[in-house]
C-alpha cells in the first residue's frame, strides 16, 4: 500500500497527463481529418501554416480565441453560455476509466495505467456519453433560432434510438467477460479479442457509436446543406470550438472504447502497451475519418428505420445467441 | 464523514425538486429534475450503490428527461404560468394537505426512536465480498422475478398503447 499524500500525487498527475494528451489530441485530430480528406480527394489539405501545415491546429485555436462573442438576443442567456460546456465536460471524463496500458515502475511506485478502475467502469462510460446530449439539445433550443432547434430535436431522437442498440451490443462482452470494469474486460481479451467471438456485436457496436458520436454518415444533426449547421449555428469563438472540441473527444472516446472492448485493449506483443494501445485507436480514428470522406449522409428516415428495424433485432438476437453459448459453456 | 456528502446531496435533492414546480420555464423545470435524478444518482453512490446509480443516471437522466426535453421544445410551452399560481384552489389544498401528512408520517418515526434499524443480510461486506452488481442480478433473477416479470408487463402494455394510440 503506497502512502496517502502519494496516491494523491499520482492520482492528480495521471489526470493532468491524461487531460494534456487528450486536448493535444483533438486540436491535431482536426489536422489529421483534413489531410486524410484532402488526400483521399486528390488535395494537399493544409500546407501553408507550419510544415505540411502542422502548425494549423494552434493558429485556429488562437483565431477561434480571440473571436468576437454574440449571443443573439432572443437566446435563452444561462443556458446559451452553459451548452458548450455541457457537451464538452462528458466528453473529458469519460475517458477517466479506460485502462491505456499495463502497471508501471515510476520512481519506486506501482502505477496503474487507468485513472479509476471503477467496478462498474462500462457503465460509467455508457452514463456519462448519454449526458452529451444535453448540451446538443439546450445548444439547439436555447440559440431560438429554428434550424439550431430542428438540429437539436434531431440528435435528442438519434441519440436515444442508438443508445439502446449500443448498449445492447456490448452485453455481449459483458456476458464473456463476467464483469463490467474495463480493466478486467481487458484481461479477459488474454487469449482470444473480443472482436472474433462478438463479430456481430462489434459491427453493430461501430454503427451505434459512428451515431452516438454524430459522424458522417450519421450528421443528421449539423447536415450543412438543410439545416445551414444545425445546433451550433448561432454559436461563434470559444463556444464554437467548445462544440468541435466535444466532437473530437467524444471520438478519441468512442475509438478508446472499442480498442478496449473488442481489440484486447493495450494487450499486444512486443511493443509497450500504451503503443499498442494508440495504434489501435488511431486506427479507429482514421476508419472515421476514412468513412465522412466516402459514405454520403443518411436521410432521417432511413436513419430511424435502420436503427430501430435492423440494429435492435440484430443486436438482440446477438445477445440470445451469446447467452445460449455462455449457458452451455 | 457520511454526513459531509450526504447533507449536499439531500440540500440539493430538495432544492432542484422545489424548483422542479415553482419555475416558470419548463425548460428549467425538466432541467431540475435532472439535478434530483444527480443528487439521487449520488445518494446511491453513498450507499455503496454503484449499479443502481448508474441505471439512474443512464435511464432517467440520459434517456427519459431527454425525450421529456424534446417534448417540451417541440410544444414550446414558454407562457404557461405554473400549477400553483394558476387559480385551482382545491387542488392546491388537497396538494397541501397531502403532503403535511406525508412528512408527519415522515418525521413522527425518526422522532420516536432512533434511526438504527434492525440488520438485513445485505451488509457492504457482503456487497464487498460479492459485487454490487452480482447481487442485483441474482436477487432480480431470483427472489424479485415475479415482480421484474409484471413490470415488464406493464411497460409491454404501455407501449402497445401508446402504438394503438398513435395509429387512430
Amino acid at each position: 500500500m503506497m502512502p496517502e499524500g502519494a496516491f494523491f500525487v499520482i492520482m492528480v498527475a495521471k489526470i493532468i497527463v491524461v487531460f494534456g494528451l487528450m486536448l493535444l489530441s483533438v486540436s491535431y485530430l482536426t489536422w489529421l481529418e483534413r489531410k486524410v480528406i484532402g488526400d483521399i480527394q486528390v488535395r494537399l489539405g493544409p500546407m501553408r501554416v507550419g510544415p505540411h501545415g502542422l502548425l494549423q491546429p494552434i493558429a485556429d485555436g488562437i483565431k477561434l480565441l480571440f473571436k468576437e462573442e454574440i449571443v443573439p438576443q432572443a437566446a435563452d442567456r444561462m443556458l446559451y453560455l452553459l451548452a458548450p460546456a455541457v457537451a464538452l465536460i462528458p466528453a473529458f471524463i469519460s475517458f477517466a476509466v479506460i485502462p491505456f496500458g499495463d502497471q508501471v515502475q515510476l520512481f519506486g511506485q506501482t502505477i496503474d495505467l487507468v485513472i479509476a478502475d471503477v467496478n462498474i467502469g462500462l457503465l460509467y462510460v455508457f452514463g456519462v456519453a448519454s449526458l452529451g446530449v444535453y448540451g446538443i439539445v439546450l445548444g439547439g433550443w436555447a440559440s431560438n433560432n429554428k434550424y439550431a432547434l430542428l438540429g437539436g430535436l434531431r440528435s435528442s431522437a438519434q441519440m436515444i434510438s442508438y443508445e439502446l442498440s449500443l448498449g445492447l451490443s456490448v452485453v455481449g462482452v459483458v456476458m464473456l467477460s463476467q464483469s463490467l470494469s474495463l480493466v478486467q474486460i481487458v484481461d479477459a481479451q488474454v487469449e482470444t479479442w473480443f472482436i472474433i467471438l462478438q463479430p456481430i456485436g462489434f459491427l453493430i457496436f461501430l454503427i451505434c457509436a459512428i451515431a452516438e458520436i454524430n459522424r458522417a454518415p450519421f450528421d443528421l444533426p449539423e447536415a450543412e446543406t438543410e439545416l445551414v449547421a444545425g445546433f451550433h449555428v448561432e454559436y461563434s469563438s470559444m463556444k464554437f470550438a467548445m462544440y468541435f472540441m466535444a466532437e473530437y473527444a467524444n471520438m478519441i472516446t468512442v475509438s478508446a472504447m472499442a480498442t478496449t472492448l473488442f481489440l484486447g485493449g493495450w494487450k499486444g506483443p512486443w511493443l509497450p502497451p500504451v503503443v499498442w494501445f494508440l495504434i489501435k485507436l488511431y486506427l479507429f480514428i482514421f476508419l472515421f475519418i476514412w468513412l465522412r470522406a466516402t459514405l454520403p449522409r443518411f436521410r432521417y428516415d432511413q436513419l430511424m428505420r435502420f436503427g430501430w428495424k435492423v440494429l435492435l433485432p440484430l443486436a438482440l438476437a446477438n445477445v440470445m445467441v451469446t447467452a445460449v453459448f455462455v449457458a452451455l459453456r | 464523514m457520511e454526513w459531509l456528502v450526504f447533507i449536499p446531496l439531500a440540500a440539493m435533492a430538495l432544492v432542484t425538486a422545489v424548483m422542479v414546480i415553482v419555475l416558470r420555464n419548463p425548460v428549467y423545470c425538466a432541467l431540475s429534475l435532472v439535478g434530483t435524478f444527480f443528487a439521487l444518482a449520488g445518494i446511491y453512490l453513498l450507499l455503496q450503490a454503484q449499479f443502481i446509480a448508474v441505471v439512474q443516471v443512464i435511464v432517467y437522466a440520459g434517456a427519459i428527461m431527454v425525450l421529456f426535453l424534446f417534448v417540451v421544445m417541440l410544444l414550446d410551452l414558454d407562457h404557461e404560468p405554473p400549477a400553483w399560481l394558476q387559480r385551482n384552489r382545491p387542488g392546491l389544498l388537497l396538494g397541501i394537505g397531502v403532503t403535511v401528512l406525508l412528512l408527519l408520517e415522515l418525521t413522527i418515526p425518526i422522532g420516536s426512536r432512533t434511526s438504527q434499524g434492525p440488520q438485513g443480510p445485505y451488509t457492504s461486506e457482503l456487497v464487498d465480498a460479492v459485487g454490487n452488481t452480482q447481487l442485483i442480478g441474482r436477487l432480480l433473477f431470483t427472489d424479485f422475478l415475479i415482480p421484474f416479470e409484471i413490470t415488464s408487463i406493464i411497460l409491454l402494455i404501455a407501449i402497445i398503447g401508446a402504438m394503438v394510440l398513435a395509429r387512430r
